[in-house]
């Protein structure tokens, strides 16, 4: 956010003050959320947010901003669908508009194979309260009348699961709406921020040191993306993270109505429309690890490739502008968060592709979990303990990135 | 990432040929065998800056080379 924007939006910015009950480092949706809902909800407002550059200029501002619950796993299905709704009420709540807009999501399959798991993926969705249907590929076309069934001849659409509530908005209004509302709540943000090191005492984390001064805490929250690993190893922890860059590009405008959100697990691609017409498009995440922000041409060839492939009209269409974000990939595609077992530090992370959708829901939660001092039951599987207690949630397939 | 790999057999060639292998590391702070189990099966180091880790030339000569590459910027500094 530059300054000119800064203006424009209720954002009141403070001093940072010696101490704070929470310290929540990282100042994107996910760490704002749990700043918001802290003073909303639990009227915990000591609280600051700690942002190296600006809010929202991380994954927050790179993402592809889809909504959507339809999962492969029971928790998993539960804890989205419950991010959905609290999105569907976000602008009523915070009284500032996010755009947000129910498209329905369409996720194709290809091959006997992707009809089953398509089928079971409605079911087990409809079961865990995402309704979601199997579609022919005749309604398939129905309702994106864009696609071309025969797939180029290669990948036949046969089929798909329909999930209505499939929804975007505007990542960075989102972003915004979090922090304006805890702001006033007298929530302090601090931009421009670096988190340099963790002041311990013994093995407890007791604050944060930062490039403008130590600011020492109760509880830090970890709500980094991108290089988690980076602070919870301050904190002596190893954590099951790699991150991987992953790419996105928009097109030109495309002058017709472009409503679902489309995507293909066998063409690993995703394609939808943006309030401005723009088509966008991001695929899989890069396959070396790496904190580079590099965005290069070998990704939207092949992309393009695929997308054209079920979309023939994008050939007609420019490519203007494509960027990276960072994601930290857990090995079972689940998120992790909770407390860590070290006190004094709590952490949300592993949010690798599906970090957006998962906002409001992962806000609310570790905020209801920093304000009880109890593991709310909706994210108690999510913990980072699930590795050494063998109950890892694998959802690969749902991620749409692999 | 248009980067190219430096393959001692092929000589500069797009990474898209290339397979990423992690050389995975448990820290000998870590005694306890089931710990070392569990780190050895999930936990990374995720190296922010030098590291040192192996591709497989997959589409080229199919052998192993030993990069050194910098996370933060992509930049590979030996092979």
């Amino acid at each position: 956010m530059n300054e000119f924007v800064e203006r424009l939006i209720g954002l009141h910015w403070a001093e940072p003050k010696p101490a704070y009950d929470v310290v929540i480092v990282g100042g994107g949706g996910h760490g704002l959320a749990t700043a918001y809902y802290l003073a909303t909800r639990h009227g915990i407002n000591n609280v600051c947010v700690l942002e190296r550059a600006y809010i929202g200029g991380g994954n927050s501002g790179r993402n592809t901003t889809v909504i959507r619950a339809n999962y492969g796993i029971p928790e998993a299905v539960r804890f989205y669908q419950h991010s959905v709704d609290l999105y569907q009420g976000l602008e009523e709540e915070t009284e500032r508009s996010v755009m947000h807009r129910a498209k329905g999501l369409l996720w194709l399959a290809h091959s006997e194979m992707g009809v089953r798991a398509e089928r079971a993926r409605a079911e087990v969705n409809t079961a865990f309260g995402a309704k979601t249907e199997f579609v022919s590929a005749q309604e398939v076309k129905e309702i994106c009348p864009q696609i071309d069934l025969s797939g180029g001849g290669e990948w036949p659409v046969m089929g798909g699961s329909h999930y209505r509530a499939g929804a975007t908005a505007r990542h960075d209004r989102v972003v915004w709406a979090y922090a304006e509302g805890a702001m006033r709540c007298g929530v302090h943000v601090h931009q421009r921020t670096a988190v340099t090191g963790l002041l311990k005492d013994g093995d407890r984390v007791i604050g944060v040191k930062t490039d403008k001064g130590p600011i020492a805490a109760s509880l830090v929250l970890s709500a980094v993306g991108g290089q988690v690993t980076t602070l919870a190893s301050m904190a002596g922890l190893r954590l099951p993270i790699r991150s991987h860059p992953l790419q996105a590009f928009v097109t030109n405008h495309y002058g017709l109505e472009f409503d679902p959100i489309v995507a293909s697990a066998d063409l690993l691609f995703y394609a939808s429309q943006t309030a401005r017409g723009e088509m966008l498009m991001g695929a899989e995440i890069d396959r070396q690890p790496s904190y580079s922000y590099r965005s290069g041409h070998p990704f939207i060839q092949s992309c393009a490739l695929r997308a054209m492939t079920l979309l023939p009209f994008l050939r007609n269409l420019k490519i203007l502008r494509q960027w990276t974000g960072v994601c930290d990939m857990s090995p079972d595609y689940s998120p992790i968060m909770g407390f860590t077992g070290v006190d004094g530090f709590a952490i949300t992370t592993g949010w690798g592709t599906w970090g957006f959708k998962g906002i409001p829901a992962g806000g609310e939660q570790m905020a209801l979990l920093i304000a009880s001092g109890e593991v709310p039951e909706l994210i108690a599987p999510f913990a980072l303990d699930r590795f050494a207690r063998d109950r890892t949630l694998a959802d690969r397939g749902s991620a749409g990135t692999h | 990432m248009s980067v190219r790999l430096h393959c001692p057999n092929c000589g500069d060639r797009p990474l898209e040929e290339f397979l990423h292998g992690e050389i995975p590391t448990v820290p000998s702070t870590i005694e306890d065998p089931d710990a070392r189990d569990l780190d050895r099966a999930f936990m990374h180091s995720n190296i922010e800056g030098l590291t040192t880790e192996r591709w497989f030339h997959a589409f080229g000569c199919r052998r192993w080379l030993t990069v050194v590459r910098d996370t933060r910027t992509d930049e590979v500094r030996g092979s």
